[in-house]
């Protein structure tokens, strides 16, 4: 008993005890800046492996973004990935970073259903399929619940069974083959619920988008509740945009 | 034996030969010669596998010598088109060889004569037989009124991936635990052909299995090099090499963690989970990415480690191992935790031989394969690895073998940081390449030896050096059977303490 409590003792506290004001350290790489300045826009375009970068004006879409970085490093006067985390929305059309902005992307308080802020604003308990996930989303999903980020404080939590959830998270590009248990999970999970996409390679198929391997139908049959951008998303950012999502009060100003 | 391996070609981990170099054996012959050369306990199958070319089957199989580090390459053709194709197994006569043939089989429709069972591997959107389909899988039956059958997945009950496993049971005994995979298939292969950019497949490479991102993307980055002359100076080396024991010390933390979890043990579950963090969290600062993404890139890296990252990471790895060693010393000697491992999910060093377990899953059961060890590569060639060895092949053995693996990657890394040659240079590591020129019809074959075990990437090119078969090997594919024979004659309720023993792949098999 002496030897636990001393281990305890020198582990100390471990969770962050604002999830909503912590940072994420640079080099980590966040929100994406874009400056005015002059680059070849056809090389930029070209560069990025899955065509996240659109010119006039130019943008990035976070939806396509796998975060790597390498836009930055060859156009480092045009492109900066700051380390601002809170990425998460509920509309897509925010998920575009355009040339001269620098604002936070939040959540659009006119598409979220009523029924989600009076009924999920103090308990969550949340489904995930992973459909074809490379296991990096689904470990930083587990991490949510861990030590430091402590998700349960907030009534957040994954459950085994759908007829438990409120709602389902999927993970990876929905392969071909795990397209009939998407569906299957998702139709167990009782109504009011929601969807939420995680990751770049669930939102619009990552670097995968276009195989043959996947079967991408389910999304165009239900509404999307939340996107949480990266590759894989930090925890940070899917903590922050599940409470922006369902509190009465927005917390990210 | 001389006169074998003169019907094969022997080239070294990571290099690349003209294709016309290997000698296309009748298939009797190479039947035959793959057998014979693996008699010798030494010599394992890393790589079997056939790709279309031109109206012809290519077959190419990767024999790893350990005692000359050396990789045995062989072939033989059969012109497609026309006709059920058949073949005389080789697994008939080599039980690990299954798995290989199964996939052929599944690929390209070649019936493999003598095979226990061909079943699907993955149900991949190209195969042979698209009526086949995930649901029809056909699972191993027994009729009988005492027995019956629990289905668990696709998902499973957990923030993990999917696959389906069906225990055949007598009460809460299993007789028979078999695993269906291929839910996670993307087809990662087939876009390593069609996404043209070198920096598509990097991240796909990145992407075969997100634990295993700096192992992967090594195999990859090291074909590539192969493929088209580049050779990494030995800073870069040496950043790969802490980069890879970084990933496994991180995994392999966890991995404790998670099992503290299954027996109930919430100190070791907070602990060790705890513990995880920071290594991940150093990862991240190094490179933007708590997973090591944008680390590994071909002939080069964006990251060089600073002397600053160098101090932090001596700081990093002196705060862990004190750490570690506190709730380690408690976790691995409480009686209630033994108890629950002990003699568990066994695998005797005769089945893992016999189905041919690979990295961890071998070395538990006294099986040394280590590709650090075989086929050094990196900087292990320069400051060798001995492999950590356990005998037992339960899942206490998997729970202390990760223990042992950890001490000693932290001194292998720290044996790294003190050699001068490496970090006192003002040589940093170079910029990656964005372009490759890849050598016209030539093959390379790289292994590593991820957290999991070995693993094996091939790419073959043609005339014009465009990549056109490109082939992914993770451990799993040899280790879901340890998985399925570890909980024969066991209670069902030992699953998770099993399956959690391994923490094999499910993208990294399915591909
Ligand atoms: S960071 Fe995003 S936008 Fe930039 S190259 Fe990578 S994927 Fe494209």
């Amino acid at each position: 008993m002496i030897k636990e409590t001393q281990i305890l003792t020198h582990h100390g506290r471990q969770y962050i005890p604002d999830l909503t004001k912590a940072r994420v350290p640079a080099p980590f790489r966040g929100r994406p800046v874009i400056s005015s300045a002059e680059v070849d826009d056809k090389a930029l375009m070209e560069l990025c492996p899955t065509g996240a970068i659109s010119k006039n004006p130019v943008s990035i879409n976070l939806g396509r973004c796998l975060l790597c970085g390498e836009c930055e490093l060859a156009f480092p006067e045009k492109i900066k990935f700051t380390n601002d985390h809170i990425m998460a929305t509920n509309d897509s059309k925010r998920l575009v970073v355009r040339e001269g902005e620098d604002k936070r992307i939040l959540l659009n308080p006119d598409m979220i259903r009523e029924d989600i802020k009076q009924i999920f604003n103090r308990s969550l308990k949340l489904r995930q399929i992973s459909a074809a996930g490379d296991n990096s989303c689904e470990l930083e999903l587990g991490a949510c619940g861990n030590p430091n980020f402590d998700m349960g404080r907030f009534g957040l939590e994954f459950v085994a069974s759908p007829r438990h959830a409120d709602g389902i998270v999927i993970t990876g590009p929905i392969s071909e083959n795990m397209a009939e248990a998407v569906q299957i999970c998702n139709a167990a999970v009782p109504s009011p619920k929601i969807v939420v996409l995680c990751g770049v390679d669930a939102i619009s198929g990552g670097i995968f988008a276009g195989s043959q391997a996947l079967n991408r139908e389910f999304l165009q049959e239900v509404q999307i509740d939340l996107y949480v951008p990266g590759n894989p998303p930090h925890p940070l950012t899917f903590i922050n945009g599940i409470l922006e999502l369902t509190r009465v009060k927005f917390l990210i100003q | 034996m001389t006169k074998d391996i003169e019907n094969t070609l022997e080239i070294k981990n990571g290099q690349a030969v003209n294709l016309s170099e290997i000698p296309v054996l009748e298939y009797q012959e190479f039947h035959a010669l793959v057998l014979d050369l693996l008699q010798a306990e030494d010599v394992h199958c890393v790589n079997y596998y056939a790709f279309p070319h031109n109206d012809i089957l290519r077959f190419i199989c990767c024999l790893a010598d350990d005692r000359t580090q050396g990789i045995y390459l062989l072939s033989h053709i059969m012109a497609t088109g026309g006709g059920l194709l058949k073949l005389e197994s080789l697994t008939k006569y080599i039980d690990a060889l299954h798995i290989y043939e199964r996939e052929i089989w599944e690929n390209f429709g070649i019936e493999f004569e003598g095979h226990p069972w061909l079943k699907p591997v993955r149900f991949p959107h190209d195969r042979y037989n698209g009526d086949l389909k995930v649901n029809d899988y056909p699972f191993y039956k027994v009729e009988s009124e005492e027995l019956h059958e629990v289905g668990v997945g696709p998902i499973h009950a957990g923030v993990i991936e999917p696959g389906h496993f069906r225990f055949t049971c007598n009460g809460e005994m299993v007789l028979h635990l078999e695993i269906q995979l291929g839910w996670q298939h993307r087809g990662v292969e087939r876009l390593l052909l069609e996404k043209p950019k070198l920096l598509q497949r990097t991240i796909l490479a990145e992407s075969i299995a997100g634990d295993t991102t700096i192992g992967h993307t090594l195999a990859f980055a090291r074909v590539m090099e192969g493929l088209s002359g580049i050779s990494v100076n030995s800073r870069l080396d040496a950043e790969r090499a802490i980069a890879l024991e970084l990933e496994r010390i991180a995994i392999h933390t966890g991995d404790i963690s998670a099992l503290c979890t299954d027996v109930a043990y919430q100190l070791g579950t907070a602990v060790f989970g705890a513990l995880r963090t920071p290594l991940i969290n150093y990862t991240q600062d190094w490179c933007g990415n708590r997973f090591g993404k944008g680390l590994i890139r071909t002939g080069g890296s964006h990251y060089s480690l600073t002397d600053e990252l160098i101090q932090r990471l001596r700081n990093l790895l002196d705060d862990f191992e004190w750490r570690f060693k506190e709730m380690a010393d408690k976790a691995y000697s409480l009686v209630s935790v033994e108890n629950r491992f002990d003699e568990i999910g066994t695998v005797t060093n005769r089945q893992a031989k016999l189905i041919g377990t690979v990295g961890m899953a071998a070395r538990m059961s006294g099986v040394k394969r280590d590709i650090r060890h075989s086929h050094p590569f990196a900087s292990f060639s320069d400051i060798p690895y001995v492999p950590v060895m356990l005998e037992k092949g339960d899942v206490y053995a998997r729970y202390y073998l990760r223990r042992l693996e950890i001490e000693e990657s932290i001194n292998y890394i720290r044996k790294v940081l003190d050699n001068k040659r490496y970090f006192l240079s003002e040589a940093t590591s170079p910029v990656p390449e964005t372009n490759l020129n890849l050598s016209p019809v030539s093959i390379s074959v790289s292994m590593v030896e991820g957290w999991r075990g070995e693993i094996c990437h091939c790419a073959v090119t043609d005339e014009q050096g465009k990549i056109i078969h490109y082939k992914v090997k993770d451990p799993s594919m040899h280790n879901w059977k340890a998985l399925e024979l570890s909980l024969r004659d066991l209670e069902i309720s030992d699953f998770p303490i099993n399956n959690k023993s391994y923490n094999l792949s499910y993208c990294g098999y399915d591909l």
